[in-house]
């Protein structure tokens, strides 16, 4: 549908430009250690989360009677949490690979939007991208995707020691539940809550940093899978949510798409090359003067 | 078990390929060489906020509103999360200190 090009130079800013800067620059350390000391402050909740969680998970396969080296091995593989305690059960149940493949899909669908998301931020990194797409789970795109990453900084190596501090921590803590099994007395009751505080924190950083728009895109993610919820109860709730979403986004295309009225902002020749797909040209011209004021 | 080694193996393997799916499949149908759709491009530069927002609803799911603690130790460790981060703005903080809060609440109080 959107086949002009005009918008192609409004994206290249926002990414493009840091790689050359980083490497430009009087570094006094090289780009992977900048990028590790700017990276892991922002894992350490994880690293609680992670080591706590994984070993839950690594213990729950003890009890059942899986060697530590099942939930090691599924942990490095699978890397996405929610995925890995349902597995346990398919492999307690009936041989099934056909809808253990299904599920997987289910569970997993909202990958999917974080993907569309890191297209852009993940472009030109090289050997390092196909790791950053396996290896990234719920609290690794929540990180990447928001991080104000500091200026000089690799975006490249920061992507890639996020996604690696957090994956072992994961892979760390499984093994270890798993080698302990069901030995562990301290009371851990609602240390799970650390996930849900991250989240909410990221969240709320989201929301303080952003303008209408991008709170706009928050309050839709909240009331879409709200609503959802609701409807479906919470083992069913996530596909109806994600394409509750798509649809509203679809929906509020006009008021929310501000790379289009960026570019028509700049130009007002460039306002109606924009246009030649699903909108009014006044529309584009209301949407480029809000912007200016906003 | 009741599976054997090979058809445990086979299970994970499905799982694996059925994950990595989800997460690939994005970046093969809109390769880097290749400019994305500007639909597509919209979509990646709101979904990031309204995916956060999932997540803490995600995260929130299994909250018993209607039954024993009626959701009271979430609301209030959350309360504390907002007013810590609108308070100093530091992450750790805020993190540590709404998951304290959660876990006097849940082990002391409810």
């Amino acid at each position: 549908m959107a086949t002009t090009t005009a918008s192609v130079p409004t994206e290249a800013p926002a990414y493009d430009n840091q790689d050359s800067t980083g490497t430009s620059q009087p570094a006094a350390q090289s780009p992977r250690i900048a990028a590790l000391k700017a990276a892991f402050p922002l894992t350490v909740p994880i690293c609680m989360g992670f080591l706590f969680l994984g070993a839950s998970y690594g213990m729950l396969m003890g009890t059942k009677g899986f060697s530590f080296v099942w939930p090691m091995c599924m942990s490095a593989f699978i890397f996405a949490g929610s995925m890995e305690f349902v597995t346990v059960n398919l492999l307690l149940s009936a041989f099934n690979p056909i809808a253990a493949f299904l599920l997987a899909l289910m569970v997993n669908a909202r990958h999917l939007f974080y993907g569309l998301s890191m297209l852009g931020p993940f472009k030109g990194l090289g050997w390092k991208r196909p790791y950053l797409i396996f290896g990234m789970c719920d609290e690794t795109f929540a990180i990447n995707s928001s991080a104000r990453i500091p200026h000089g900084v690799d975006r490249g190596w920061f992507y890639l020691w996020v996604t690696l501090f957090n994956q072992s921590y994961w892979v760390i803590g499984a093994t270890i539940g798993g080698l302990i099994g069901s030995h562990l007395d301290f009371n851990t009751d609602g240390l799970e809550f650390v996930l849900t505080a991250l989240f909410l924190v990221i969240f709320l950083d989201q929301w303080l940093g952003g303008k209408h728009r991008e709170r706009l895109s928050a309050v839709i993610g909240v009331l879409a899978s709200l609503a959802c919820l609701v409807l479906f109860g919470a083992d069913d709730f996530m596909i109806p949510s994600l394409i509750a979403m798509l649809v509203l986004f679809m929906v509020l295309r006009p008021y929310l798409d501000t790379l289009k009225s960026d570019a028509a902002a700049g130009d007002d020749t460039a306002a109606n090359v924009c246009n030649n797909d699903d909108r009014p040209v006044a529309t584009a011209a209301a949407d480029a003067k809000e912007e200016r004021q906003s | 078990m009741t599976m054997t080694i090979w058809q445990g193996v086979l299970t994970v393997v499905a799982v694996v390929i059925g994950t990595m799916l989800t997460r690939f499949l994005p970046f093969i149908v809109f390769p880097e060489s290749k400019q994305p759709p500007r639909l597509v491009e919209y979509l990646g530069s709101v979904l990031p906020y309204a995916m956060t927002g999932l997540l803490v609803v995600y995260s929130l799911r299994n909250t018993p509103i209607l039954t024993g603690s009626h959701g009271v130790p979430e609301l209030i460790a959350c309360a504390t999360i907002v007013l810590l981060h609108c308070w100093k703005r530091n992450m750790l903080l805020s993190i540590a200190g709404g998951t304290i809060v959660y876990m006097l609440l849940v082990q002391l109080v409810f």
